[in-house]
């Protein structure tokens, strides 16, 4: 699935709406198990996903739950598997299906249930509490900072990020292996740390705790998290890439060892690795 | 901090003999009975109800004084409704333009709230601003660049000068994951997705802790506090087209309202001219201001750019008259005079409305906004990358090549909470309320980028002032076990009743009739019959809650977390109508057909409404007078 | 950034360890996906697998591997002295096997350890996953953290050796316009000349490449050399899987053309 393959959208809305019977085959249950539920309704023209099972809950099953906020994709909380590819409900357009065939909606894989699609993101939180904080260098005599609009353009990609958790969902690191989740940080938070590192003011260094502690090793760059990116954030190659690299170069590269001895012996400024 | 999950012995769980078992008949399904609820009960200093901007950073506030704090979130963190704000955050820096000051800011907020504002509040929040910005830069927040390395700044509706510090259009989530992580860092204790349901006072009637709900397993929490700060945003989710989420219904509002805190201007709601009305599944949704800060401009379908013809008095000698001077205007501050797609929301509002009432609307009721045929694809997409994207999965449309269709939307609130300028303290001792939540720092009309301004500037100072209050508290707040037990009572009615017998009513039906009903008769234009005709529309629907039934149990269902907020809903809609029909006037947001101008007797009060017993009163009440030397600053010739 | 600086900076909370072995939603099943998810692992295995056959019989040939003036790329540079033609003959004549092998390890390590190929592989070869929301095929994972993936590492490495092996498959390119009868064109110098452009366009756009050259540089405006080549890099680095895989099937038609031209099979079609 590559969000590119998305049929334009167009040719759905000029042809006036889709007609016809939708259904959409819901998972619902708990901790103890649940299965598939169906609902057919009408459909409407230019609905997403979110509404029809909106629809749903209003008028067939008042306790369906989903978890939902701003439904125009900027929030990230509505998160779910559709036909098996974790997409955002709210984002997703019922003119992207073929019309008869069910629509699988299913609660994110990775996170322990709650209730229906609702899945416990508590994970995410926190690994988030072992970022360390963004730690500013002095400021310029007049009390502010200077950036140029260049320093910043690479990390204003990662700040993109709604922490909609599909990209934890998805990474088969904890996905498919439970017990990773206690050395793994995953895709969202190698983004966060990719900001940090390449923050032009930022002082701290998490190279040891990314390699350490975050787990950074376990990723294989198969590069899911950037597949299912609502943001279309590049994970892999402008976050976990790079931070790799960095890694490498603190960890198993003598010559950059050696050029930053030298270029410290010469007094050189070493704004780079 | 001294939290504990254990029941304190002051606040044993309520045996409930007496609660309403005539009411519970046997369901077919599994129900509970209210004895199956006990609480757990956590202790803090203060209570921060609301994790959107103001509510973080009145959080983190608190926190720095070192008292213990909670910080209750309604959604999961970082989801608030701040993540919509686009355009950016106003501050007179004065990075982009050099004559910028806290004066002319304060100027222009005053004007633009048709001088409705609380003067002192509207100061504050100039003088501040700057400095907030600074300090979100310094943890972390990431805003566009001017060329010498500055914050860059971007021109909005109502602003003199370019002054809205911003991250291409997605503001909000910068500031907030900003906040968030901050947050984070230092600890805060944070109750993500529980939602309070009722404030608790003591006998001196102080706020002395609140009863909340976890809404992943039901189970209720009873928070004990020595002070309580509202944060909880707007109330939008009450009309049917709307940018606000699901969450945005007033709770904070209400549960001040029903603690007996004055509310002042509740009849000022803003529609921003420019929600998206295509397809019907996003009606409503925000098109960012920035559209037209960044040249897009307004049409008709008879492709005149109409906001000409609706130049008010009070903007004439400031605003372009002819379309080559507005065009000049984007380049060259100085020696043009801004476009009138700029005006404040209010104006524009009513212009795009009185065009789509006239047969000039596009095709699905809106008008259009064209920036395709006015800037580079490559510029649109730089700086508005979240419209381009929004656009275009939603609608199918381009907006590197077509216009969008736009229309008003219910967007704002500015009434709410009567808050003391300095401390954000209501009438209520012990109860702060920061942002949208509370009233008077926008008046009648709130211009773009004063609200994420607004969140932090009185963030911090009713963090600061909720943490003094509460070191200053004497002994422990003692909560009155019948009060909590009562509410739990109270919340648990839906579950325990039928809602397959006839005259249960679904929750989900019952929200839609009240949008229904305020879309109609409240909405931007308002006549006096139409708004008495809504308040015992709302009276019918208020006998209806009480019949509500749900289906299911307490474990994360959206029936019956929908089934609490329309107790909110209904008694804002009560307040914002009430007001709506006592002030016989046009100022802002509150448009009156029948009484289509400004009063100037009427511009010297706030109408303040408090809930008697289960009645509301409604009072005019004089505004407080600016000073002398402010004054002047309206006086000046601009 | 200092890498002899690694100390980090501690945190100011403890977060709560993660539960493990909660009970997760949705049905038991490998995948959802209703789409043909399938269809590019297995192209990558066939393509793969393809080459890697085609490679091992070509390396281990030991012959028409030069028609003058035209060498395979599998088999430049020659380094041992048993080589039809002396390139670089540091390789003493103790080396009776095929002169392919002391170089092809080069590139074959360069693009197993190439962050565009590790996906490639991992999802296709080992389905760890075959692909997204598709259950991994292992029971247990441990990534790239240990021996012998630890090894993946050293991709940086292989990186200047590929430098290396185009400066020599470049060579190799404007001799094969240097016929014995004086210079001209034939379609095995374009071929040579389009295989050295491909194989520059592969390393140029490699994320340890982009990485060097000025990813690493955390504040941009005080190295604008820098800065202006990674800019330049960025959107090959984009087209990374492209050149990858371009650059693969050319070199093998590469070495099929010289092959086929010096088995006199065909004949090279001389322009001028």
């Amino acid at each position: 699935m590559n969000q590119n393959d998305r049929q334009p959208a167009e040719t759905q809305d000029k042809n006036g709406p889709a007609t016809g019977k939708v259904t959409l085959r819901i998972w619902r249950g708990d901790e103890n198990g649940g299965e598939f539920k169906d609902y057919t309704l009408d459909a409407q023209e230019g609905e997403v996903v979110l509404d029809v099972v909106h629809r749903v809950q209003s008028e067939h099953a008042g306790d369906l739950s989903v978890r939902w906020n701003c439904k125009a994709g900027k929030c990230g909380s509505c998160s779910a598997e559709i036909n098996g590819v974790p997409k955002l409900m709210c984002m997703t357009r019922m003119s992207d299906f073929s019309s008869g065939e069910p629509i699988t909606i299913t609660p994110m894989r990775t996170f322990p249930i709650i209730r229906d699609l609702v899945t416990d993101v508590s994970f995410n939180y926190e690994i988030a509490k072992k970022v360390p904080p963004f730690t500013p260098g002095p400021k310029e005599p007049d009390g502010t900072y200077r950036m140029a609009q260049r320093d910043i353009d690479r990390i204003q990609e990662f700040h993109k990020c709604i922490e909609c958790f599909l990209c934890q969902n998805v990474c088969h690191v904890i996905r498919d292996h439970e017990e990773n989740k206690a050395n793994y940080a995953g895709p969202r938070f190698f983004v966060r740390f990719a900001a940090l590192e390449m923050h032009p003011l930022n002082t701290n260094n998490s190279l040891g705790l990314l390699k350490e502690e975050m787990g950074i090793g376990y990723c294989n760059i198969t590069k899911c998290c950037t597949e299912v990116c609502p943001e279309q954030i590049h994970i892999t190659d402008n976050a976990i890439i790079p931070l790799k690299e960095r890694v490498v170069t603190a960890n198993y590269d003598p010559l950059a060892w050696l050029v930053t001895k030298i270029r410290r012996k010469t007094g050189r400024n070493t704004s780079s690795t | 901090m001294t939290d504990t999950t254990s029941t304190p012995e002051h606040l044993t769980s309520p045996t409930l003999e007496e609660s309403a078992a005539t009411e519970q008949k046997p369901a077919k399904g599994p129900k509970m009975s209210h004895t199956d609820l006990p609480f757990v009960t956590h202790n803090f200093d203060v209570l921060v109800i609301g994790a959107g901007g103001a509510g973080l950073r009145a959080a983190i506030e608190a926190k720095l004084q070192g008292v213990s704090i909670a910080l209750l979130s309604k959604s999961l963190l970082g989801k608030a409704h701040t993540v919509m704000a686009e355009g950016g955050i106003a501050a007179s820096l004065g990075n982009v333009s050099d004559q910028d000051n806290w004066q002319v800011h304060f100027r222009d907020t005053m004007r633009g709230g048709k001088m409705l504002n609380n003067w002192k509040m509207a100061q504050l929040h100039a003088q501040e601003a700057p400095d907030r910005v600074l300090e979100l830069e310094e943890w972390g927040a990431l805003f566009d660049r001017t060329a010498d390395g500055r914050i860059l700044q971007r021109d909005f509706g109502g602003h003199r000068y370019a002054r809205l510090a911003h991250v291409g259009d997605r503001t909000g989530l910068e500031m907030i994951r900003t906040l968030q992580q901050k947050a984070v860092s230092l600890g805060i204790e944070v109750f993500a997705e529980t939602i309070v349901v009722k404030l608790l006072l003591d006998s001196n009637r102080a706020i002395c802790g609140a009863v909340a709900y976890e809404r992943s397993v039901g189970d209720f929490i009873v928070f004990t506090a020595k002070s309580i700060l509202l944060a909880t945003g707007g109330i939008g989710r009450s009309w049917q087209i709307t940018s606000n989420s699901w969450e945005s219904t007033g709770g904070g509002h209400a549960l001040a309202l029903w603690a007996g805190a004055d509310m002042i201007d509740m009849e000022c709601v803003q529609f921003h001219p420019t929600g998206m009305v295509w397809p019907p599944s996003v009606r409503g949704l925000l098109v960012t201001e920035g559209v037209r800060g960044d040249g897009g401009i307004l049409k008709n379908s008879l492709g005149k750019r109409f906001m000409f013809d609706y130049i008010p008095p009070m903007f004439a000698s400031e605003t372009a008259d002819s379309e080559e001077e507005a065009d000049r205007w984007y380049t060259d501050h100085a020696k043009a005079r801004r476009t009138p797609d700029l005006l404040p929301r209010d104006e524009v509002a009513r212009a795009i409305n009185t065009e789509v009432k006239s047969g000039r609307g596009s095709p699905h009721g809106g008008v259009f906004l064209d920036i395709a045929s006015r800037r580079s694809p490559e510029y649109i997409k730089r700086r508005l990358p979240s419209m381009y994207h929004q656009f275009k999965e939603l609608a199918g449309v381009d907006i590197t090549k077509d216009p969008m269709e736009v229309g008003p939307t219910c967007h704002y609130m500015m009434g709410g909470v009567r808050v003391d300028a300095d401390t954000a303290a209501s009438s209520v001792p012990g109860l702060y309320a920061a942002g949208e939540v509370a009233g008077g720092m926008h008046g009648a009309n709130r211009l773009g980028g004063n609200s994420l301004s607004d969140l932090v500037v009185f963030g911090r100072r009713a963090g600061l002032h909720a943490a003094e209050y509460a070191k200053s508290y004497q002994g422990d707040p003692k909560p009155d076990p019948g009060e909590i037990a009562k509410a739990i009572a109270e919340c648990t009615k839906p579950l325990s009743k039928d809602h397959t017998a006839e005259n249960a009513e679904n929750p989900y039906k019952l929200q839609d009739d009240l949008r229904k009903t305020m879309q109609s008769l409240v909405g931007i234009i308002r006549t006096e019959h139409e708004l008495t005709q809504a308040l015992e529309e709302i009276e019918k629907l208020k006998e209806r809650l009480d019949n509500i039934a749900v289906q299911g149990d307490k474990r994360y269902n959206p029936g019956w977390h929908l089934a609490l907020d329309l107790r909110s809903m209904l008694a804002v809609c009560q307040c914002v109508t009430l007001g709506a029909l006592n002030r016989k006037e046009s100022r802002g947001g509150h448009t009156r057909d029948d009484y289509p101008t400004l009063d100037d007797e009427l511009g010297k009060i706030n109408f303040v409404i408090r809930q008697k017993g289960t009645e509301l009163e409604i009072t005019p009440e004089p505004k407080p007078q600016m000073p002398p030397e402010l004054q002047k600053l309206f006086e000046e010739q601009h | 950034m200092d890498i002899t600086d690694t100390k980090d900076t501690p945190t100011a909370i403890k977060p709560t360890p993660v539960q493990l072995g909660k009970p997760r939603g949705g049905p038991a099943q490998s995948t959802l996906r209703k789409d043909y998810w399938w269809v590019t692992p297995t192209i990558t295995v066939g393509v793969l697998t393809a080459f890697v056959i085609y490679a091992t019989w070509a390396g281990f040939q030991n012959g028409n591997y030069y028609y003058a003036p035209y060498i395979s790329p599998f088999y430049s540079p020659c380094i041992a002295s048993n080589c039809v033609y002396q390139q670089l003959p540091i390789i003493g004549t103790w080396w009776k096997l095929s002169p392919a092998l002391l170089i092809l390890v080069f590139p074959l390590g360069y693009r197993l350890t190439c962050y565009y190929y590790r996906k490639a592989y991992y999802r296709a070869f080992w389905w760890a996953p075959p692909a997204c929301a598709v259950e991994d095929a292992h029971s247990k994972y441990s990534g790239e953290t240990r021996w012998p993936l630890l090894l993946q590492n050293s991709h940086r490495w292989f990186f200047y050796m590929g430098l290396v092996l185009n400066f020599f498959l470049t060579i190799d390119a404007v001799r094969a316009f240097d016929f014995p009868s004086g210079w001209g064109m034939g379609l095995g110098s374009l071929v040579l000349s389009v295989n050295a452009i491909l194989l520059w366009l592969y390393s140029f756009s490699c994320h340890a490449c982009r990485h060097l050259c000025g990813g690493s540089v955390n504040k941009f405006s005080t190295a604008p050399l820098r800065y202006r080549v990674w800019k330049i890099l960025t959107p090959l680095n984009q087209r990374h899987m492209l050149f990858a895989w371009v650059s693969l099937i050319f070199v093998a038609l590469s070495d099929l053309y010289v092959r086929l031209v010096a088995s006199g099979a065909i004949r090279d079609p001389r322009f001028f």
